[in-house]
C-alpha cells in the first residue's frame, strides 16, 4: 500500500473537521495522562480555584431572611391554618363516611368497577392501621393542590396571552422540572421554618408544571373560529377567557390537573422527610430507618393505594367525552348525587351523635402481620444470603465498580480473581490501538472515535478521569453535535459544577445515573420491542408500566432496600425499576406508530422480517425512541436524588446532607449541578434528534 | 338592493401585511405602484394579505368577496370587522372612521351590529345549542328569559327546533352550519359576516343551505359580506361580487357583469364553469331602443338567456323587448344570443 493510498484511505485529506479535533482530544487525553505528575491541576480541580459560591449564597440567604421573615412566616401561618383544618375535618369524619364518599365519586367518575377499586382499597387503608396517616397526607394534599391548581392556571393564561409571559414561563418550567426535588425543600425551609407547611408549599410549586403547561397548550389549541366567535359577539377579554377559551380548552386543562394531582401527592411523599406530621410518608421512611420492613410494606402499599386511587377518578373525569361536559346548575340541583351527598353527611352526623367513632390506629394484627413479613424477610435472606450478596457482588465487580474506577483499579484478585499485571494492560491497550485503526481504516471514523473514548473511559474509570479530558471530550461532543450554542451552554453549565467544587460529586452521580440509565434503557427498549411485537405482552405490560409512573418515587426504595440494604446496587435497582417506563413506552409506542403502508412496501419488496425491523421499523421509530431515552435520563436524574436515602454518594448525597442541616448554599449548587447534568444530557440528545431526524416526524 | 348612495360599510386603500417591524408608514401606494409594493415586501418575506383593496357595501347588499384559497378574501372580511387589524388604509362603518374606535366602542359595536358566520362553524363545544345561539345575548347581558325566548325563537327559525339541548359534537354538519347562522343572527345584527359558511358542507347540503339563506336574507335585508371560492355559489346569491386574486381584488361587479365581461384571464376561468344561461338577462343583450307601443308582448328584460333562446326557438327572426308597460325597449338579433351562449366578449 503506497502512502498516498493509505492517505486516501484513512480520507485525511477529506476528513471532516470534527474527526481532526478528536484526534487532537485523544492525544491531549494521553498528553495529561503520561503527564500526571507534571500537570496535576489538570487530574483533579485545585481546591484554590473553588468559588465559595455555597458561602455566598447563605450569606445572601440569611440576609433574605432576615428581611422577609415576617412575611414568610405570616404565609405560613395562613397556609396552615387551613391545613390543619382540613386534616382536623378529615380525622373527625369515621373512615366509613370517607370511604362511602370516595366510593361515590369514583362511581359518579367511571361506575361501578372503580367504585368496588376504590372501596376496597380505602377498607385496606383502615384496616391496616394508617387511617391516620392517611388522612394527614391527604389534608396537605388537598391544600396543596388547589394552590398549585391557581398558580399554575394564572402562569398558564400569562404565558399564552402576553410576549413576557411567553418569554419568562417555559424556560423556569425546564428548569423547575430538572432541578432536583429534595433541593426545592432548602431554602423554603429556610424562608418558612421547619414544619408541614414546607412539604405543602414545595409540592404547590412542585406540582405546578403540568397544569401550566397544559393550559398554555389547552388555549393554544382552541380553534381560531371559536376565539373569533366570541370576539365578535362583542365580549370583553374576560368573557372570552372564561366563559369561552377556557372552557373550550377544559379536556387538555384536565389531563394537566391530573398530572398536577399526582405531582402534588409524590412531593407531599418526599416533603414528609422534613418530618413532625406524622403522615404517610414519614411513616415509611422511618420504618424503613428501623429495617421493620414489614410496617414499610404494608405502608407503602397505602401510598401507592391513595396514588392510585386518585389518579384513576381523576384520570376518568379527564378522560370523559365532551357529552357529559357542561351539565349546568339547574339538572344538578335535582340529581340524586346531591341526596347522596345530604345522606353521607347526615349518616356522618348520626355516627357522630351516637359517638361512633369507628377509629383504627395501629390494630394487634397488623402489627403481628407486619412481624410476620419481618419474620419471613429475615428468614429469606438468611437462607438465600449468599446469592443476593452473589448477585449484587456481580454486579458490583463487573458492571459498576469498571465505570467508576476503571479496569485499572477494579481488576483485583479480591473482585475478579485475578490481578491485572502490566502485560495485559500493554495487551489492552494494543487491542484498542489495533481496533480503532481498522475502523478508521474501513473509514468509521466515528465508530473508531467512540471506541477509543470508551476504552480510555473503561481503564481509567469516570471517577479518575482527569477532569480536564473530560471537559474536552464534552466540549467537542457539544460543539459537534449542536454547534457553538451548545458549546457555549455545555462550557458554561461544567465550568459552574468544576469551580463550585462540585465536580467529583458530579462524577460520581454521573457514573451512578449513567450506569443505570444504560441499564434501564437496554430493560426498556427490550420490553418495548417485545411489547410492539406482540398484542399479549403489551396487555400485560401496559398496566404495570402505568402504575409504575403513578407510584410517587420514594416507594420504589422498599422492596430493594428490604432484599440489598444501604448501597450503590440498591439505588442502581431503584432508578431502573423507576426509569425503564419511558424507555418501554416510546419505544413501543414508536414501533407500532410505523405506517402499515411502508411495511407493506418492505413485505412487497421481499424483506425479510428481521430485515423489516432492522431497516424499516427501527430507523422510523427512533426520533420517537430517542425520547424516550431522553425521558429516561430525566427520570433517573430524577430518582438518583431519592436514592440519597439509600446511600449513594455524589450530589444527591450533598443534597440530603444540605436538606439535614438546612444550607441553602450547599443544597442549591449541589442541586443546580444536577438539573445542569440533566440539561447537558437534554440539549444533546434534543441537539442528536434535530441534526439526524429532523424532518421525519 | 336598497338606495345607492346608501353606504354601511367602506374601506379605502386597505392594506393586511402579516410580518414583523412597522410596515404602516409605506403602504400609501395604489393601482400598479401597490402591486410593486406588495411584489417587494413578499420579497422580503411578509405575507401580503390584502393590498390596496378599494370596496363600498351598500345597505341591505348581498356582497360576496371571492377568490382562490390564499387570496386574501378571509383576511379581508376580518380587516373589515376588525377581528384582524388592517395595516394600513381606511375603513368607515356608517359614514363614521371605524379604525378610530376604542376597545371598548368596538365591543359595543360588535354586540349591536355584527353577527358572524364560519367557515368550521366556530361552535363552543362546551355550551348546547341553545347556549350557542344566546351566547351573543349572554354577553350583552340580556336577562336569562328573555335570552332564552330570544334563543328559542332563532333555533326554530333555522328549523332546528327539538335539538335545543344537543351539543354541537351530536349534530351533523349541516345542523351545525344551522346553529351558526342562528347564533350570528341571534342580536338582530346590521351586518352579516359569513365566512365560507358551506365550503365543509356536502354539495347536495350546500345547495339546501343557500336557498335557505336566501330566504333568510328575504326576510332580514342585512348588509351581507360573504366569503366563497365557489363562483357558482357567489353567483347564486350575490348582488354583487368582488373577486380576488393575490391580495388584490381584480374585478367588482354584478354576477351578470362578470360572467359577459370578465376583466382578465384569471376571471374568465371562474366564468367558464358558470352556468351562462341562467345569469345571462335579456337587458344586457338587447340593444336599446327610442320606447314605443309594441304591437305584440316581446321578452321581458329579466328573462334569462335560456329563456329567451326558448322564446327565439319558438319564433325565430329578431326578437323585441318590451317592459312591463308594454313598450318596445330593445332588440335582439339572435345571433347576438349564440354569441352570448358560446361566452364570446360582449362589450
Amino acid at each position: 500500500m503506497t502512502s498516498a493510498e493509505l492517505t486516501r484511505r484513512i480520507g485525511f485529506a477529506t476528513a471532516p473537521p470534527a474527526a481532526l479535533a478528536w484526534l487532537c482530544v485523544l492525544i491531549f487525553a494521553g498528553v495529561v495522562t503520561f503527564a500526571k505528575t507534571s500537570l496535576p491541576w489538570l487530574q483533579i480541580y485545585p481546591a484554590s480555584g473553588v468559588i465559595p459560591l455555597a458561602d455566598w449564597v447563605n450569606a445572601a440567604i440569611d440576609a433574605l431572611v432576615s428581611v422577609v421573615e415576617p412575611v414568610t412566616r405570616g404565609i405560613a401561618l395562613l397556609l396552615e391554618w387551613p391545613m390543619l383544618g382540613l386534616r382536623d375535618l378529615l380525622q373527625w369524619t369515621p373512615w366509613p363516611i370517607a370511604l362511602l364518599a370516595v366510593a361515590l365519586l369514583a362511581f359518579h367518575a367511571a361506575g361501578l368497577r372503580l367504585a368496588l377499586l376504590c372501596g376496597v382499597a380505602l377498607v385496606y387503608i383502615a384496616l391496616a392501621g394508617f387511617w391516620h396517616q392517611a388522612m394527614n397526607t391527604m389534608a396537605l394534599v388537598g391544600i396543596a393542590v388547589p394552590l398549585s391548581l391557581t398558580i399554575g392556571l394564572a402562569a398558564g393564561i400569562w404565558a399564552q396571552r402576553t410576549k413576557i409571559g411567553a418569554g419568562i414561563v417555559p424556560p423556569t418550567l425546564d428548569m423547575m422540572q430538572t432541578m432536583p426535588t429534595f433541593a426545592y425543600l432548602i431554602p423554603l425551609l429556610v424562608l418558612f421554618g421547619f414544619g408541614p407547611v414546607v412539604g405543602l408549599i414545595a409540592s404547590a410549586i412542585y406540582a405546578c408544571p403540568p397544569m401550566v403547561r397544559n393550559v398554555r397548550l389547552g388555549l393554544t389549541r382552541v380553534p381560531s373560529e371559536i376565539a373569533e366567535a366570541a370576539r365578535i359577539s362583542g365580549s370583553s377579554r374576560y368573557q372570552q377567557l372564561f366563559w369561552v377559551e377556557l372552557p373550550a380548552a377544559m379536556a387538555q386543562i384536565k389531563v394537566g390537573i391530573n398530572q398536577t394531582i399526582m405531582a402534588a401527592l409524590s412531593m407531599v411523599i418526599i416533603a414528609s422527610v422534613i418530618g413532625g406530621f406524622d403522615d404517610i410518608g414519614w411513616e415509611v421512611l422511618s420504618t424503613m430507618r428501623k429495617a421493620r420492613f414489614g410496617e414499610s410494606l404494608l405502608s407503602g402499599a397505602v401510598i401507592v393505594i391513595l396514588a392510585v386511587v386518585m389518579d384513576r377518578i381523576s384520570a376518568a373525569y379527564a378522560g370523559r367525552g365532551r357529552a357529559q361536559v357542561g351539565t349546568t346548575a339547574k339538572s344538578w340541583q335535582l340529581s340524586p348525587w346531591t341526596w347522596a351527598t345530604a345522606g353521607l353527611v347526615a349518616f356522618c352526623l348520626l355516627l357522630k351523635a351516637l359517638g361512633l367513632d369507628l377509629a383504627i390506629d395501629g390494630p394487634a394484627w397488623a402489627h403481628e402481620f407486619a412481624a410476620w413479613i419481618n419474620t419471613q424477610l429475615d428468614g429469606f435472606v438468611a437462607s438465600s444470603g449468599q446469592l443476593l450478596t452473589d448477585l449484587k457482588n456481580a454486579a458490583f465487580y463487573y458492571y459498576l465498580l469498571p465505570i467508576r474506577i476503571g479496569f485499572s483499579q477494579a481488576i483485583l484478585p479480591f473482585t475478579w480473581g485475578f490481578t491485572f499485571t502490566a502485560e495485559m494492560q500493554w495487551g489492552y491497550w494494543i487491542a484498542l490501538v489495533l481496533l480503532t485503526g481498522l475502523l478508521i481504516l474501513r473509514g468509521r471514523w466515528r465508530s473508531g472515535g467512540a471506541l477509543m473514548v470508551a476504552g480510555y473511559l473503561l481503564f481509567f474509570g469516570l471517577t479518575a478521569l482527569p477532569w480536564a479530558v473530560f471537559f474536552a471530550w464534552a466540549l467537542l461532543l457539544a460543539w459537534q453535535l449542536g454547534g457553538c450554542r451548545l458549546l457555549l451552554f455545555v462550557g458554561g453549565a461544567l465550568a459552574f459544577i468544576l469551580v463550585t467544587g462540585m465536580w467529583e460529586r458530579a462524577m460520581l452521580s454521573l457514573y451512578l445515573c449513567g450506569a443505570a440509565v444504560a441499564m434501564s434503557f437496554v430493560l426498556g427498549a427490550s420490553l418495548g420491542v417485545w411489547a410492539a411485537a406482540s398484542g399479549r405482552v403489551s396487555a400485560v405490560l401496559r398496566p404495570i408500566a402505568d402504575t409504575f409512573q403513578t407510584i410517587p418515587l420514594f416507594v420504589f426504595l422498599i422492596p430493594v432496600l428490604m432484599f440489598f440494604q444501604v448501597g450503590e446496587f440498591t439505588a442502581l435497582l431503584a432508578i431502573i425499576a423507576y426509569a425503564f417506563v419511558p424507555a418501554l413506552r416510546y419505544t413501543e409506542n414508536g414501533l407500532r406508530q410505523v405506517s402499515p403502508q411502508l411495511i407493506e412496501v418492505a413485505v412487497e419488496q421481499g424483506c425479510t422480517k428481521s430485515q423489516i425491523f432492522w431497516q424499516v421499523k427501527l430507523p422510523l421509530a427512533m426520533p420517537a425512541i430517542l425520547v424516550g431515552l431522553n425521558q429516561t435520563i430525566l427520570y433517573g436524574f430524577a430518582m438518583l436524588v431519592i436514592a440519597a436515602l439509600v446511600g449513594t454518594t455524589g450530589l444527591g448525597q450533598q443534597i440530603f446532607l444540605a436538606l439535614g442541616a438546612a444550607d441553602t448554599g450547599l443544597g442549591l449548587t449541589a442541586g443546580l449541578s444536577m438539573a445542569l447534568l440533566a440539561m447537558i444530557a437534554d440539549r444533546m440528545l434534543q441537539a442528536i434528534a434535530r441534526q439526524r431526524f429532523e424532518g421525519m416526524q | 338592493m336598497a338606495d345607492s348612495g346608501d353606504i354601511t360599510l367602506a374601506c379605502a386603500q386597505l392594506w393586511k401585511v402579516f410580518g414583523e417591524g412597522d410596515l404602516a408608514g409605506g403602504l400609501g401606494a395604489s393601482g400598479a405602484e401597490a402591486a410593486a409594493l406588495a411584489d417587494s415586501l413578499r420579497a422580503e418575506g411578509h405575507i401580503v394579505g390584502c393590498c390596496d383593496i378599494d370596496i363600498e357595501i351598500k345597505r341591505g347588499e348581498f356582497f360576496v368577496l371571492m377568490g382562490l384559497s390564499g387570496s386574501g378574501k378571509s383576511t379581508l372580511l376580518r380587516c373589515l370587522s376588525r377581528l384582524t387589524e388592517p395595516t394600513a388604509g381606511r375603513l368607515t362603518l356608517d359614514g363614521e372612521d371605524f379604525l378610530n374606535a376604542g376597545p371598548k366602542a368596538l365591543m359595543d359595536i360588535r354586540r349591536r351590529k355584527m353577527g358572524m358566520v364560519f367557515q368550521h362553524f366556530g361552535l363552543f363545544p362546551h355550551m348546547t345549542v341553545l347556549d350557542n345561539v344566546a351566547f351573543p345575548l349572554k354577553v350583552q347581558g340580556v336577562g336569562n328569559g328573555e335570552r332564552e325566548n330570544r334563543a328559542r325563537q332563532m333555533v326554530s327559525l333555522v328549523g332546528l327546533e327539538g335539538r335545543e339541548a344537543a351539543y354541537p359534537h351530536q349534530l351533523s354538519g349541516g345542523q351545525k352550519q344551522r346553529v351558526g347562522i342562528a347564533r350570528s343572527l341571534a342580536v338582530d345584527p346590521e351586518i352579516w359576516f359569513l365566512d365560507e359558511p358551506f365550503s365543509a358542507l356536502d354539495p347536495l347540503i350546500r345547495w339546501q343551505m343557500q336557498s335557505e339563506l336566501l330566504r333568510l336574507q328575504n326576510l332580514f335585508h342585512k348588509t351581507v359580506v360573504f366569503v366563497t371560492h365557489d363562483f357558482i355559489e357567489a353567483v347564486r346569491l350575490a348582488d354583487r361580487i368582488a373577486i380576488m386574486k393575490d391580495g388584490r381584488v381584480v374585478q367588482i361587479g354584478t354576477p351578470e357583469d362578470i360572467v359577459l365581461n370578465p376583466a382578465d384571464a384569471y376571471v374568465s376561468e371562474f366564468v367558464k364553469e358558470a352556468p351562462r344561461t341562467k345569469i345571462i338577462k335579456v337587458s344586457q343583450l338587447m340593444e336599446p331602443v327610442e320606447g314605443d307601443d309594441a304591437a305584440e308582448q316581446g321578452l321581458d328584460p329579466g328573462m334569462t338567456l335560456e329563456d329567451a333562446l326558448t322564446w327565439s326557438a319558438e319564433r325565430g327572426g329578431t326578437l323585441s323587448v318590451t317592459d312591463t308597460a308594454g313598450r318596445t325597449i330593445g332588440r335582439i338579433v339572435p345571433e347576438r344570443l349564440s354569441a352570448a351562449l358560446s361566452g364570446a366578449r360582449l362589450d
